[in-house]
């Protein structure tokens, strides 16, 4: 300011009346504000559309309609040379109890005084979802004392009566398919009013395994949960204290020269390289020159561990430079070893900000696909892996390719499951999230 | 706060307790101590002062090798503990610290009790051989630091929930707690009310019957009371190091009587 400019009067004006300049400034502040409102006016509007459609479409997976009737296990069908051998029961294939399944049906119907009008056997048959017999199979092998008996069995019903129970299939829909008739629809109506089809939660979605393409009703993500659930053990497992560990040497201990400067601009791109490339560097390092099986959890593990490592060490480090100097100083000059001020002082104090960048990183390989698509985690698997640590090296899948996988599929019965699939996802990044905020709430000390 | 007169305290000891002799201190290719020499005596308050930025702190974190957490810092010349070289490579910091204690320029508790902060030194020492002993040296050091009678109750509540003074002591009372020899004090009582630093500076006059206290102030008023032996720094050197008395009323150098007298610095 110049001397020119401090001693010219002010002109004389009454602060009631508001200045052409004070008009502009606020007019400015005004027009800011509403963007700032309009940019989280559309966050949160895309927010909320997301949710409402994945939350419509997917809420449906979460129930499935069953066809419950009395089944007689005919033991000249199943068993028949009648010493109740599993292995030689074994020989009679889904096949032989198919019809067992539909007959079965037939006569209760009858039984019910329910009419099959315009439905021939084949189709009754076909109201079945295929894998019922399959189901009943495996309960008769595990149980072999139950062939002879009339039992009541609760049985999938077809994908296409699914869907009509749930609003995706209707009479007019039904004519111009060629999966399922309007009869059929109209026999599944009466048998719901005679409570022998009824809807309700679906279970197995969360504990069952996937199914073919053409058994979109027995479809689940047990197998995925797994997966996913046996991948994330590794990376905390590995990337926890190897990050952690990094951090602190990187942040407290390591000398600042061109090295250590080298390695710090490293880190930082790896947190930014795509996440792919991590999947072929594990396909090459851990698949094809350590020779880890494909599919497996540990490789998708050690992947995703490898994808995570940058982002907690970047946090970790924000977390221990945010400790203030003082506190190293304080241990320091009492004579505490670097050692023991970091991890009696500095640490303590950076847990929190260490916790959130760790469940964040987590998080993010929870919902990572890419990679696992190149380690072959893509498969379709049915079997259950066993319980860890043997298990981390059994072919699974995970939450993100299985919704990869179903959204390939044809069916359209797959749609809601890929949407149901999707909100088992995102509820488990809820409750990561969740636990982050627990943890930090229980950590952060304010005194 | 204007009081200049000089407390006639007689030193009570002329043992030497550090001897630094040609100390340079670069911070990278900054000089920022050039060739001092001083010999601090035990059981005497030593005062620094000088301007700011005139190296007096940077020279007291040599004392009990602070200055090696910073890189790039570099110390030079000799600085004997009772005729024992501090920079000689046997020497471990961490034991040396022990010996030289730091209270540092703003409170600076950790946030744990009260109890914790003060126990923390003899826990890592391992000066207590059970809790009753560890119970009986924070009490001590709390009253050596006169701030028992205030916390007694509540030795469980955080250290940063006190008073800036109160901190301020308690952090003395945590230093004092490991059993030094020799106590820094870097600016101590800047970040402190007048009263508080009066409550400070008599408990520093009362620890000089245990230790050698060597405190850096901006004030001279408080060189003036607390001392018995004041170094003038500027710009790196020291100019002047007598008596306080003789500091405060017939310096020798004219840098000196321009800094006192308030027309430098």
């Amino acid at each position: 300011m110049t001397d020119a400019a401090a001693n010219t009067p002010r002109k004389k004006s009454s602060i009631y009346a508001t200045d052409a300049n004070t008009k502009k400034r606020n007019a400015r502040e005004a027009r800011f504000r509403a963007f700032g409102l309009t940019a989280i006016g559309i966050g949160i509007a895309a927010l909320v559309f997301l949710v409402v459609s994945i939350v419509g479409n997917g809420y449906n997976a979460f129930r499935q309609t069953y066809i419950t009737i009395p089944v007689e296990l005919a033991e000249q069908r199943l068993d028949p040379a009648g010493n109740r051998d599993p292995a030689e029961m074994a020989r009679v294939t889904t096949f032989g109890y198919a019809p067992l399944l539909a007959q079965a049906l037939q006569q209760h119907l009858q039984a019910e005084g329910i009419p099959m009008d315009g439905v021939n056997p084949r189709d009754l048959m076909a109201m079945i979802s295929q894998e019922a017999p399959a189901q009943v199979r495996a309960m008769v092998l595990a149980n072999p004392e139950i062939v002879g008996q009339t039992i009541t069995l609760e049985m999938l019903a077809g994908g296409r009566i699914d869907g009509y129970f749930k609003n995706r299939v209707t009479l007019e829909s039904a004519e111009r398919d060629s999966n399922v008739s309007p009869a059929q629809l109209m026999l599944a109506e009466a048998m719901a009013a005679a409570g022998i089809i009824d809807t309700r939660f679906n279970w197995r979605f969360i504990t069952g395994p996937d199914a073919s393409g053409q058994r979109p009703e027995a479809a689940g993500l047990g197998v995925a949960i797994l997966g996913s659930l046996y991948m994330m053990l590794v990376v905390l497992v590995l990337a926890l204290p190897i990050g952690v560990a990094a951090s602190i040497y990187l942040e407290e201990f390591a000398p600042q020269n061109r090295f250590t400067d080298i390695i710090e601009v490293n880190i930082s791109n790896l947190a930014a390289v795509p996440s792919i490339v991590f999947g072929i560097l594990g396909l090459a390092i851990f698949i094809n020159f350590a020779g880890l099986p494909q599919s497996a959890p540990i490789v998708g593990g050690l992947v995703l561990t490898l994808m995570t490592l940058p982002t907690i060490i970047i946090a970790t480090r924000a977390a221990l430079r945010a400790v203030p100097p003082s506190i190293r100083d304080a241990a320091l000059g009492l004579g505490a070893s670097k050692m023991q001020a970091v991890f009696h002082h500095v640490l303590p104090l950076a847990m929190p900000g260490i916790l959130t960048g760790t469940i964040i990183g987590l998080a993010q390989a929870l919902g990572e696909t890419a990679p696992l698509l190149l380690i072959g985690m893509v498969a379709f698997v049915r079997e259950f892996p066993d319980a860890p640590p043997e298990g981390l090296f059994d072919p699974t899948s995970a939450l993100p390719v299985q919704v990869f996988n179903w959204t390939q599929r044809s069916d359209p019965a797959f749609v809601e499951r890929a949407s149901g699939a999707t909100i088992v996802l995102l509820v488990f990044l809820v409750c990561m999230n969740l636990l982050a905020v627990m943890l930090r709430r229980r950590f952060e000390r304010r005194w | 706060m204007n009081d200049m007169r000089v407390v006639d305290r007689a030193v009570d000891a002329q043992d030497l307790k550090i001897d630094a002799k040609n100390v340079d201190v670069f911070y990278g290719t900054t000089h920022a101590i050039k060739g001092v020499n001083v010999e601090i005596q035990d059981k005497t308050v030593t005062a620094f002062i000088g301007p700011s930025g005139c190296g007096k702190s940077t020279f007291l974190r040599c004392l009990n090798r602070m200055n090696d957490t910073i890189d790039i810092c570099r110390v030079t010349g000799d600085i004997r503990l009772e005729g024992e070289d501090i920079y000689h490579a046997k020497v471990d910091p961490v034991q040396l610290r022990a010996k030289v204690g730091m209270v540092f320029q703003k409170p600076n508790p950790f946030p744990k009790s009260i109890y914790d902060n003060v126990a923390y030194g003899p826990r890592i020492h391992g000066l207590a051989g059970n809790k009753a002993d560890l119970d009986e040296i924070v009490e001590k050091s709390l009253k050596r630091a006169a701030l028992w009678n205030e916390v007694k109750d509540r030795l469980d509540a955080p250290g940063t929930g006190l008073s800036g003074g109160q901190q301020q002591r308690l952090c003395i009372a945590r230093a004092v707690a490991t059993g030094p020899e020799v106590l820094l004090m870097d600016e101590p009582c800047s970040a402190l009310d007048p009263i508080a630093t009066a409550q400070v500076e008599e408990l520093i006059d009362e620890l000089r019957s245990r230790f050698s206290v060597v405190i850096v102030t901006h004030s001279m008023q408080q060189a003036a009371r607390v001392s018995q032996k004041t170094a003038f720094f500027h710009l790196g050197e020291l100019v002047e190091y007598d008596d306080t008395t003789q500091i405060f009323t017939n310096p020798k150098d004219p840098r000196t009587e321009s800094y006192i007298t308030g027309r430098i610095g």
